[in-house]
């Protein structure tokens, strides 16, 4: 079993995505196929990217089993008031200046949810949301 | 058709990956602002054709497995992005041409779409 664990920087819009750049590098060695491994660095670059835009940056956790990969996505940011309502494809609450940076089209989570056997979302407003995405192998 | 070639249909400059020109096969590509709409189309993607200079472009690239980034309307990043992509080894090339007649002159020379279509895990 491996286990990865990353903090996200909030605040460096520039070095969001390493974690799962990273995870990418992990999976790739370690010899998963690569469509696999494109759905799961997908999927997590959108919940970086989502700490970062929405959250002020987190904790990324990654367990690697032979049979399947769990990513837990866990910040102390504003946390998401209807989260049914969040997972619409277009809905978002971004910001115009994120989305001149290419972000805030209201894809993330169904993106995440798409490319995920397995999506779960947490969330209390003022104290945090937990996103939990698994992979079978 | 081979990123050569592209650079050759779009008069577009190398901003790095010159050796790589000429032996990366291109099959299909996307053109978009929205980095969450590149996202959501997983299928060999080859290249992507944006407005954006972003460094989160370079790495939207990389997790879609993207050998190739086009910046239209003559953009050109900051070196520091330049970098992150040649670190990768992701061709980077700027043209003049806007984002419509990029893509009408690309699509026409025979590059399409492709096989792209909605993962569905
Ligand atoms: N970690 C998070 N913390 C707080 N809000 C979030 C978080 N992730 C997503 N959201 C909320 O859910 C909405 C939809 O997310 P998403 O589908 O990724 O779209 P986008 O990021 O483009 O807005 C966001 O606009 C935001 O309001
Ligand atoms: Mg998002």
């Amino acid at each position: 079993m491996i286990h990865l664990r990353y903090e996200v920087d909030g605040s460096d819009f520039v070095s969001c995505g390493k974690a799962s750049e990273d995870v990418k590098r992990t999976l790739k060695n370690i010899g998963i196929p690569s469509e696999i491994i494109r759905k799961i660095a997908i999927a997590m670059y959108e919940g970086e990217v989502n700490m970062v835009i929405h959250a002020n940056g987190g904790l990324a956790e990654v367990e690697i089993l032979p049979d399947r990969i769990t990513i837990v996505l866990t910040d102390t940011g504003k946390g998401i008031p209807d989260i049914p309502k969040a997972m619409e494809e277009g809905f978002s609450t971004a910001t115009e200046a994120i989305r001149e940076l290419g972000f805030g089209a209201g894809m993330g989570l169904p993106n995440m949810k798409n490319y995920s056997d397995d999506l779960k979302v947490e969330s209390r407003v003022g104290e945090g949301t937990k996103v939990t995405m698994s992979f079978i192998l | 058709m081979t990123v050569g070639e592209v650079r050759n249909i779009l008069n577009a400059g190398v901003l790095c990956g010159q050796d790589l020109l000429d032996v990366t096969e291109i099959k299909s590509a996307c053109g978009a602002d929205m980095m969450s709409d590149v996202l959501a189309f997983v299928k060999d993607q080859g290249m992507l054709l944006t407005g954006l200079t972003n460094p989160q472009v370079v790495r939207t690239a990389e997790m879609m497995d993207i050998n190739c980034i086009v910046f239209v309307r003559g953009k050109t990043p900051d070196p520091s992005v330049v970098r992150l992509a040649d670190d990768k080894r992701i061709i980077l090339l700027t043209t003049e041409e806007r984002m419509y007649p990029a893509c009408g002159k690309l699509y026409r020379a025979g590059l399409s779409e492709g096989s792209s279509g909605k993962a569905t895990a």
